[in-house]
């Protein structure tokens, strides 16, 4: 072991290496709907309670988006609109589980889709975001 | 024997179609990642009945066909886009 320790102390780049491989964070992509029967700041305190979770689990929130009330393409559980909104954070793999158990328990959330993103989903959504922002800087 | 082909006459002239090759759309245009989140794109591959269309119809691609099908299937599930209707378009 003090032999493999010294090793790497002569090559910080192959420590860098390890550490990474052993914290394994993948970029996820959550997306859920809110029963529409809550007021604003009801709606709030539940993404707060998800984005809670996620930051308890080691994550980190990359980047969200509130899509406000939207309708449905059809009724879900006699609904037919829906709060939704988007999650993107970097953690481990096994946080996911935490995450959707806790979508299931709780009774506001009436759908929720948690997809893990590769590296074209991600420099597409990162494209979409500075396309974004390059409008908001037009408009101002 | 030359002379007596060139001597048919047709009533209506035979139309020859000239077939357009279909293309995969993603390839030509380089898109990578197919987005579940916008239903106005993929209603592309959707028949009025918002069943999926077939990989002969559209042309795409068989790589580019598994990912418009997962992204269809996603965005129904989100309730973007309907498992069941009629008069999509």
């Amino acid at each position: 072991m003090s032999g493999l320790k010294k090793f790497l102390l002569l090559r910080p780049d192959l420590l860098k290496q390890i550490n990474k491989t052993n914290s394994m964070l993948n970029r996820y992509e959550t997306v859920f709907i809110v029963t529409p029967v809550l007021s604003d700041t009801q709606m709030k305190e539940a993404v707060l309670k998800f984005k809670h979770v996620i930051t308890e689990e080691g994550g980190k929130v990359v980047h969200e988006e509130d899509w406000g009330l939207r309708k449905l393409a059809y009724p879900i559980q006699k609904k037919s609109t829906g709060f939704y909104y988007l999650i993107e954070f970097e953690s481990e793999g096994k946080a996911i589980e935490k995450l959707e158990l806790e979508y299931r328990r709780d009774e506001r959330v009436i759908r929720f889709l948690t997809m893990k993103m590769d590296k074209y989903s991600v420099t597409y959504a990162e494209k979409k975001r500075s396309q974004k922002k390059a409008e908001k800087k037009v408009e101002d | 024997m030359s002379t007596n082909q060139s001597e048919i006459r047709y009533l209506t002239p035979p139309t020859v179609e000239v077939k357009k090759k279909k293309y995969c759309r993603f390839k030509k245009n380089r898109i990578k990642y197919v987005d579940y989140k916008d239903p106005e794109f993929l209603k592309k591959f959707l028949n009025e009945q918002g069943k999926i269309l077939p990989r002969r119809l559209t042309g795409t691609s068989l790589k580019f066909q598994r990912k418009v099908a997962t992204a269809i299937k996603r965005s129904r599930h989100l309730a973007f886009l309907p498992y069941v209707t009629d008069m999509l378009k």
